[in-house]
């Protein structure tokens, strides 16, 4: 299960350093949400196949809460491989010398992250192991080495049949929101004896650099119209905006 | 060298997305001083392509491509990549193209920038404009590599018509069985309905509709305007809607030229989400609702009272514009 440490879904979003970097004051992080989905399904795996379930981050060691969180949800164990994640490919990269290493026939992973919303760690792994590779995943059900999968598409889904070894992007849909574990004092103790391993980067070599960072341009007034006044609004949506 | 395009089609008809990265392809072309090339895949009729300012149009035609595949068209997309000669490859932000898009880029050992907004701020080094933190800002990252991809983000570019003649070339990619070992089996789809990704309008509602009895509503609106129908997070949570249709920071992305949002109080992760709509109107009973700030136009009233005579008062509209 490949973890991501993002900040919270409220954070508001701030750049530093002459908006070359982002700025983490007052920001709490937590598992990217699309991860949670996931990791919550791997529970499932484990409780109901025998799976065994590890947890794997990129990220210097303030990321180690997050694995720790995760352990304490139920993983057996955690890697953090210990280098700044750079961009997704060497993220993806460093994730699958670890597959390799360990040999995991199936990976999970967040369809996205929702901080660089880049969407392609998953299927970078899975080109860099060979797996099979669906994302946008909302169902996943796995049946000796055969997989059925449905993705979610524009405007509807589609139901894929596959095999071991996968790699899966998941989402929102792979257990519901009210599934979604939350730790207890009995995991979070427990979590505190698992082993969390720690791993040198493999490789050095990334894609993209991020050169500065930009917020959305201010919005001008909203333009309020009173609720017994309809034609105003189609008036303003047809000759003012131009939309209709 | 050349700027290859992979324009999306379905059932052989190109989708609105395919002329956006045409566009797009065209006025990066340029920049380059190059040409624009296209692939398509089954397509009915390439030549509608020469309309948005491409050169070539490699057209493949194969059965096996009827029913997408990631890794199959990932590897034909990357065989006219090479047979093209491109140094630069762009694709739609569908869900298929994002799907098939880290296969394609890992094929080329392409620099990947995806949900990208703008033409390339500077061509050496090579730097473009895409969103991040789910739109509550933007990265401008360098591709560093020699091969460049980028993904263009939906309605963001805009389709700009350019008459050219363009040659159609037949391509025969080589597709090994081993290619298509993940297979879909089965498709829900309600065809000839707005998608929430490619529809012109969208009609959202939240927990002010009360129930999920009351989502008349919300599709006759969406009737009347040809829009697509989203709804709010809590709303998906609590069933009243499918999670298909919810939009937000961890729901669909929503971009689109206008955006209605009935009885949504706009928490920031929804905000973030639909922000990359151009107009956004809102409707709600509560003054104070944070939506009202970042919309357009804001109508404090109820929506079971506003929006029925918004939807006659549209009819006639449109009935005289028609």
């Amino acid at each position: 299960m490949c973890i991501s440490n993002v900040p919270d879904t409220t954070s508001k979003i701030n750049f530093k350093d002459n908006n070359t970097a982002f700025d983490t004051a007052g920001v709490q992080f937590v598992i990217n949400p699309n991860d949670e989905f996931g990791l919550t399904r791997a529970m499932w795996f484990k409780e109901k196949q025998g799976a065994s379930v590890a947890v794997v981050t990129v990220g210097d060691a303030s990321v180690e809460p997050t694995l720790r969180k995760a352990l304490a949800i139920g993983a057996d164990e955690a890697y953090r491989i210990d280098a700044p994640a750079t961009d997704g490919f060497f993220v993806a990269q460093e994730l699958a010398a670890l597959v390799k290493e360990i040999g995991f026939d199936l990976v999970i992973a967040g369809r996205e992250s929702i901080d660089y919303n880049g969407g392609m760690v998953p299927g970078f792994l899975a080109s860099a192991l060979d797996y099979q590779y669906v994302t946008n995943c909302i169902s996943l059900e796995i049946d000796g080495n055969n997989a059925t999968a449905i993705r979610e598409i524009d405007g509807g889904k589609e139901t894929l049949g596959t095999q071991l070894p996968l790699v899966i992007g998941g989402q929102k849909g792979l257990v519901e929101e009210s599934d979604l574990r939350i730790p207890n004092m009995r995991g979070i103790m427990m979590a505190r004896q698992k082993p969390l391993h720690v791993r040198p980067a493999t490789t050095s070599e990334s894609h993209t650099k991020e050169i500065s960072f930009s917020k959305p341009e201010a919005k001008g007034a909203v333009t309020m119209i009173d609720p017994t006044n309809i034609d105003q609004l189609i008036s303003l949506l047809h000759n003012e905006a131009k939309v209709l | 060298m050349s700027v290859l395009i992979y324009t999306e089609t379905e059932k052989g008809v190109f989708k609105k997305n395919a002329f956006e990265v045409a566009s797009y392809g065209a006025a990066l072309a340029e920049q380059l001083g190059t040409d624009c090339v296209a692939v398509a895949i089954n397509p009915s009729d390439a030549s509608q392509l020469q309309s948005y300012g491409v050169a070539k149009i490699l057209a493949i035609k194969e059965a096996k491509l009827d029913t997408f595949n990631a890794k199959a068209y990932a590897t034909a997309i990357a065989q006219a990549a090479k047979e093209a000669n491109a140094q630069v490859v762009l694709v739609s932000s569908s869900a298929d193209s994002k799907f098939l898009s880290p296969l394609l880029a890992a094929q080329l050992g392409a620099s990947f920038a995806p949900n990208v907004v703008a033409l390339p701020e500077s061509t050496a080094p090579f730097v473009v404009k895409r969103t991040a933190f789910s739109n509550k800002g933007f990265a401008h990252t360098e591709l560093t590599g020699s091969i460049k991809m980028i993904g263009v983000a939906n309605n963001s570019y805009g389709i700009h018509e350019k008459e050219t003649s363009a040659s159609v070339t037949a391509f025969s990619p080589n597709l090994e069985d081993r290619l298509f070992a993940t297979k879909t089996t089965s498709v829900d789809k309600v065809s000839g309905k707005a998608t929430i990704a490619d529809a012109d309008v969208v009609v959202s509602g939240g927990r002010g509709l009360k129930g999920p009895e009351n989502w008349g509503l919300i599709e006759d609106l969406a009737n009347v305007l040809g829009a697509a129908t989203a709804c709010s997070k809590p709303v998906s949570d609590l069933g009243w809607r499918p999670h298909g249709e919810h939009v937000g920071q961890t729901g669909k992305p929503v971009a689109t030229n206008l955006y209605i949002a009935i009885g949504i109080s706009g928490a920031i992760q929804h905000l973030a989400g639909v922000s990359a709509s151009k107009v956004k109107v809102v409707i709600n009973t509560d003054p104070e609702a944070p939506f009202f700030k970042a919309a357009d136009y804001g109508i404090v009233g109820d929506a079971f009272t506003v929006v029925p005579e918004l939807i006659e008062k549209l009819k006639a509209f449109k009935a005289q514009n028609a």
